[in-house]
């Protein structure tokens, strides 16, 4: 089912959670909303689920909430058809686990209700799908973070949803459940096909898991866009900023060279202060600097775990340290170490102008 | 002896802590315990002790006896449960709403634990009597409240309510509102998202709480002496035939019938936190 989502804004009291948003969710997709804590993305998802209300007054244009053809937005969260995750789990302590995934199914009026033996075999059927089968009599309690967090969705789908929504569903989770989980509901998602929303504030979730990420701060959507995308063009500094690491370059560029203390970068940018953005994958170590760029730095910190090696550089010259990643290889060529001397080469770095808010000019170096 | 002989075997003293002073803590609270609930009641057994098994059955099942404790009971009853009611409404306000006055009204609930249960008891026999305020506008309607056992209940749920209240507040605040989405969103109604969701959570506390209710009632004597009436047979209590004994000296006797209270009371305490512990321990992953 598709969401649609117009003229949807939020105030709590006299603060601002949202400006006034429109949203487009086609069926079948996993969307996630992204954003910093306060952004307003859980703020929205609650009110498409219907446990906040849009405000009403001071919008010329209604706030509309459309499910499919089906207008929701002054229909109560428990007719809306929707299965919400919570990321606490909000489980029923004092059910077991069938209980909980039943509960859905047992609270329907009488006569949509499913026999006895239906109940029992469709709660089966969602725990095989959740790998709980064997811990259907267990209590809550009794089951670790993973475990309660695949009842409580067990427990949202049992009732068939049009939607589901999940309020960051791993963020109690630790890092390496939260990866088997987010693999989980991407399958899971691929074999059901429901339109599905989550909130997350972790990049890598997001950009891992959604088919489309909305990207939120202050309120306000700041880019929708599929995943590569959003990493590749981002619309605005914000994005760019939130989406991963990023180094900065502060200087002032006279004759075509930007200077900052000892430091010298050639670029083709007009005179004045500048400020120059890269990601810790475009900066190059060497051992010696060029004729266009000299940029000396001290490595300060080393850490050879995962796929590239990270390294963290300071000099003089930086107010925050960089951070840059090279392959092991190179890492074995340069020796590098704590407290070796290099200098850094841009492969290429960003800059987003004030005038031109929301344009990106990637330049190759 | 040597000071290594008297020293706890390390199984006494649990799992080591961070705090040093088990022996010193476990050894104050032994003593205190002894010297402000242990003594006394050894002195209540040790009054006892001058009594046959004979005479002690004769002093407890006097009628007049037998038909202070219906009194008692039954009005402690009726006051336990309409506190269970009402304080779970109260709890519930407290908890869950905001309004003007919460705090206040929350500090009141603690005013039948500050108030001496006498004051309260007189104040209570002047509003509910023939001539008091709520009494004569009672009486003409054929509501008889002070010296009859509504007074007494009355008394009862004046002095207990807090003890509801006070159980089933914090149980309620640790609740997450979440429990209650999750179980709207998943279509459940008002009253059935109370009922089998918010309920099953807040039974142990409530009661807990009425069960306290009840047995601080049983033992009330202050505040429901003077609205009580005290008429034989009728309106006695179970603690006004103990103060009875008292003024007749017969301190044999008010030891038998104070030990009668005193075993139910702990009986009811004792079956409150087996049930209670039952529960809890599957809340938190036991078999239960």
């Amino acid at each position: 089912m598709s969401i649609r989502l117009e003229n949807i804004g939020k105030h709590f009291g006299a603060t601002r959670a949202l400006e006034p948003v429109n949203l487009d969710i086609h069926e079948g997709e996993l969307v996630g909303l992204l954003g910093p804590s306060g952004s307003g993305k859980t703020t929205l998802l609650r009110i498409i689920a219907g446990l906040e209300t849009p405000d009403r007054a001071g919008t010329r244009t209604p706030a509309r909430i459309l499910f499919g053809q089906r207008d929701v937005t002054h229909v109560h969260v428990r007719d809306r058809r929707i299965g919400f995750v919570f990321q606490h789990y909000a489980l029923f302590r004092h059910m077991s686990v069938f209980d909980n995934v039943a509960f859905g199914l047992t609270v329907m009026p009488r006569r949509s209700r499913p026999s006895r033996g239906e109940i029992r075999a469709r709660v089966f059927r969602l725990l095989e799908m959740v790998k709980l089968e064997h811990l259907a009599n267990r209590y809550p309690a009794q089951l670790s973070g993973g475990q309660q967090q695949r009842v409580s969705l067990a427990r949202a789908l049992a009732v068939e949803p049009d939607v589901l929504l999940l309020d960051e569903p791993f963020g109690a989770l630790d890092a390496k459940v939260r990866q088997d989980l987010r693999r989980w509901l991407r399958h899971l998602h691929e074999e059901l096909n429901f339109t599905s929303v989550f909130v997350t504030h972790d990049q890598e979730e997001a950009l891992e898991l959604s088919d489309r990420v909305v990207v939120m701060s202050d309120g306000r959507i700041e880019q929708i866009d599929t995943p590569e995308t959003l990493y590749r063009a981002p619309q605005n500094r914000f994005v760019f900023e939130f989406l991963g690491d990023v180094n900065h370059l502060e200087g002032q560029v006279h004759n075509g060279v930007l200077t900052c203390g000892d430091a010298r970068l050639a670029v083709d940018l007009a005179d004045g202060a500048q400020e120059l953005l890269l990601r810790p994958h475009e900066v190059r170590l060497a051992e010696q600097p060029t004729s266009d760029c000299h940029l000396p730095v001290t490595v300060t910190a080393v850490s050879p775990i995962g796929a590239e090696v990270r390294v963290e550089l300071a000099a003089d010259w930086l107010a925050k340290p960089w951070l840059a990643t090279v392959r092991h290889a190179d890492f074995e060529r340069l020796s590098l170490q704590r407290g070796k001397r290099l200098f850094a080469h841009p492969r290429q770095w960003h800059r987003f102008t004030d005038e031109a808010a929301g344009l990106l000019k990637p330049h190759a170096a | 002896m040597s000071f290594q002989a008297i020293r706890l075997p390390r199984r006494f003293s649990g799992s080591p802590r961070v705090l040093p002073g088990f022996g010193l803590s476990m050894g104050i609270s032994v003593l205190f315990i002894s010297l402000v609930l242990l003594l006394p009641m050894t002195g209540l057994f040790g009054q006892l002790a001058g009594l046959s098994l004979a005479e002690y059955w004769t002093i407890i099942s006097d009628p007049r006896v037998v038909a202070s404790y219906a009194v008692t009971i039954g009005a402690a009853a009726v006051a336990a449960l309409a506190n269970g009611v009402f304080g779970l409404l109260l709890a519930w306000v407290l908890v869950r709403y905001e309004f003007p006055g919460k705090r206040f009204l929350d500090a009141l609930m603690d005013l039948p634990f500050a108030l001496p249960t006498a004051v309260a008891g007189i104040t209570l026999a002047t509003l509910y009597a023939k001539s008091g305020w709520v009494g004569g506008l009672l009486e003409p309607l054929g509501f008889k409240v002070a010296y009859t056992w509504v007074g007494i209940a009355l008394a009862m749920a004046f002095t207990s309510i807090p003890f509801v209240v006070r159980t089933v507040q914090p149980v309620l605040e640790d609740m997450p509102a979440e429990i209650d989405e999750a179980a709207v969103s998943l279509g459940a109604s008002d009253g059935v998202a109370f009922r089998r969701v918010i309920m099953p959570h807040l039974w142990p506390a409530l009661v807990t709480g009425t069960g306290l209710a009840f047995v601080r009632s049983l033992g009330e004597f202050g505040a429901v002496i003077f609205i009580a009436g005290n008429a034989p047979y009728e309106t006695e209590i179970t603690a006004l035939m103990i103060f009875v004994k008292l003024q007749e000296y017969d301190f044999a006797g008010a030891s038998a019938i104070a030990s009668v209270v005193l075993f139910v009371s702990l009986a009811l305490l004792l079956a409150i936190n087996i049930w209670q512990g039952r529960f809890v321990r599957r809340l938190h992953g036991g078999r239960g």
